[in-house]
């Protein structure tokens, strides 16, 4: 059931083109962007709201400020940048102008994870789910496919709340099914299976369903969770998988410091000790090469999801105290 | 949850203010000067009660704050977030409770909750929360914040046709962060006629002078540069205040460079660095008051 050719997408298309049909219905929808309108696909909203695209230039601590000035009278702007400057330059914009003084201010981070692979380190946003995390009063979405980047825009748009959107660039393919919940605290459920649940994010989730087809055949049924709110989390899933099944992985193309798999273990350790493999990118500065390459390099590929897995059930099979 | 409004102190703010508005400079100026002592003794007694603050900064920028609220804002204490008011953005967070003490006098809440100044759980935080407290238009403390969210209320107002302005008053200090110069292009690129943001000049920050520190000057024409119509006054002459808080005459943002003493009003305390936030013994509490008076 591997597909051999899949039809990928670059879900920036997914994101402008909703946020236009959300901007055509509510005026208060502004775009504010740091010199980003070609990266950030604004190119067709500009030519239909050209008064409504504010470009600071490049400053991002002034485009964050900005937006939240925007949303203290009455705009519901939608903060456009690539993701490791808008989160690590304007940190504590995000922290303060946003996130405490609760102003609805959607933040947008584009170009996400190692989708700048050979521009490097610099370029590459992998701490932005630890830091984002880490804000209090800050939902942090992570879509994977183009239909839930849609969902996402409009979730945001409508949320009244502050929030992180990361909007995947690598190409992926469609994963999620036309009637997925799309709501705060909600996985969607991609596979069924009781012996051990994979939890994937953004790019991931796509590999997570091709491992999952691999161990298919080796006799293995993994469930398949997607859970596009980072935070908050959907814990009663988490807690299910806990229970029902013999371990948990989690993948995600970012730090394994505080993104997904430190949430996932944070709740399994308090409430139901259960084997866990997080998969990310290690506390390492990367090294160069392309987004396939590097994913490759971190064995964040479905052939790394499926040797986690079987490493987990080994460990889980001969250190016991698990049931 | 945000504290509930004087409803008879705002009454009174809203007759004295409308009339203030209206009056000659020179004439408003008398009855502000009266308002600034009695916020400037609410300042030491906070101050005192919390043994915290940063008293320095928060008798240099009072006159700014009477001067705004009273003779230059408009506001109704009784509908802080009232869509058509004018936004009031104080960057320098560090000085709530000159901030506190006038939004109190003001009617914004009642003055008896000045005395729970940095108290556990109370509504008035070292450095003001909007959340909590009514007037308080965004979450400062953390410096070089307000211009950049003061530009974006004025770049809003403009995208909506509406006619209300943003006051943004900063520390001169606060001025070597970056991010006010990020927000002082954007602001003049945009050509924000509505936005004013006044700088309180009193040329010390936490540890020196702001010259010995990072160099300002010269600092006006630093502004100039960035494309902003400059007012240099006397921070502490109301009048002038009041003339330079008047619209722009270029159709660029304005910066009011408020030249003031740092502890004013207070002559131990005025232009001596380690009152940034020394707290008062109480004799010196004492002396502060008698010398409030007058």
């Amino acid at each position: 059931m591997t597909v051999v050719e899949q039809v990928t997408f670059d879900c920036r298309q997914a994101f402008a083109d909703e946020l236009r049909l959300m901007a055509r219905a509510d005026e208060r929808i502004v775009a504010v962007c740091n010199d980003s309108v070609g990266s950030s696909n604004l190119v067709g909203f500009r030519e239909e709201f050209p008064q409504r695209l504010v470009n600071v230039g490049i400053a991002e601590q002034d485009l964050v400020g900005v937006a939240a000035g925007l949303a203290n009278a009455g705009k519901i702007p939608f903060v456009c940048a690539a993701a490791p400057f808008l989160t690590g330059r304007a940190l504590e914009q995000i922290k303060a102008d946003v996130a405490y003084s609760d102003v609805h201010v959607v933040l947008c981070g584009q170009s996400p994870g190692m989708a700048y692979g050979e521009l490097g380190p610099t370029h590459h946003s992998i701490e932005d789910l630890s830091w984002m995390r880490a804000v209090a009063n800050l939902d942090v979405i992570v879509p994977a496919d183009p239909d839930q980047t849609r969902a996402a825009v409009r979730w945001a748009a409508a949320s009244g709340r502050p929030s992180y959107l990361r909007i995947p660039r690598f190409k992926v393919p469609a994963v999620t099914p036309p009637d997925a919940p799309f709501a705060p605290g909600t996985a969607v459920r991609l596979i069924d299976g009781d012996d051990v649940t994979v939890i994937a994010i953004g790019s991931l989730t796509s590999r997570a369903l091709d491992a999952a087809d691999r161990l298919r055949a080796e006799g293995i049924a993994v469930r398949v969770l997607n859970m596009p709110f980072v935070d908050p989390i959907d814990v009663r899933a988490v807690l299910a998988a806990a229970r029902e099944t013999r371990g948990i992985v989690t993948a995600e193309e970012a730090t394994t410091t505080g993104g997904l798999g430190a949430a996932v273990a944070a709740i399994a350790a308090t409430a139901h000790p259960t084997p866990m493999r997080i998969l990310g990118v290690p506390r390492v500065f990367a090294p160069t090469g392309d987004t396939a390459f590097l994913l490759e390099h971190f064995g964040l590929t479905a052939d790394g999801i499926a040797a986690a897995v079987r490493d987990l059930l080994g460990t889980s099979d001969t250190g016991g105290g698990h049931g | 949850m945000k504290l509930p409004a004087d409803p008879e102190r705002s009454q009174r703010y809203g007759e004295l203010s409308a009339r203030l508005r209206a009056s000659d400079a020179d004439v408003a100026a008398v009855e502000l000067r009266r308002i600034s002592r009695e916020v400037r003794r609410s300042i030491v007694r906070m101050i005192d009660r919390a043994r915290m603050g940063h008293i320095g900064g928060d008798l240099s920028v009072t006159d700014i704050l009477v001067t705004c609220f009273w003779g230059a804002l408009s506001l109704d204490p009784q509908r802080p977030t009232w869509r058509e008011r004018d936004r009031f953005i104080l960057s320098k967070g560090h000085c709530a409770a000159a901030l506190y003490s006038t939004l109190a006098h003001c009617g914004f809440f009642r003055q008896e909750e000045l005395e729970t100044f940095m108290a556990p759980m109370s509504a008035l935080n070292g450095h003001p929360n909007k959340l909590k407290v009514p007037g308080v238009e965004t979450n400062t403390g953390a410096l070089g914040h307000g211009l950049p969210v003061a530009t974006g209320c004025a770049i809003a107002a403009r995208l909506t046709g509406a006619t209300w302005r943003t006051v943004v008053v900063l520390g001169d200090g606060e001025m070597q962060e970056g991010s006010n110069w990020e927000a002082a292009m954007t602001a003049s690129h945009h050509g924000l006629s509505s936005l004013t943001a006044v700088i309180d000049r009193n040329r010390l920050q936490q540890g020196a002078r702001t010259e010995d520190t990072k160099r300002l000057e010269p600092f006006a024409d630093k502004w100039r540069s960035f494309g902003w119509e400059v007012r240099d006054v006397d921070g502490h002459d109301h009048a002038a205040l009041l003339r330079a808080l008047g619209p722009s005459s270029a159709g660029q943002p304005v910066a009011v460079i408020a030249n003031t003493i740092k502890g004013k009003g207070v002559s131990f305390m005025e232009d001596r660095v380690e009152w940034h936030h020394k707290v008062p013994t109480h004799d010196q509490v004492d002396q502060a008051l008698a010398e409030l008076v007058g």
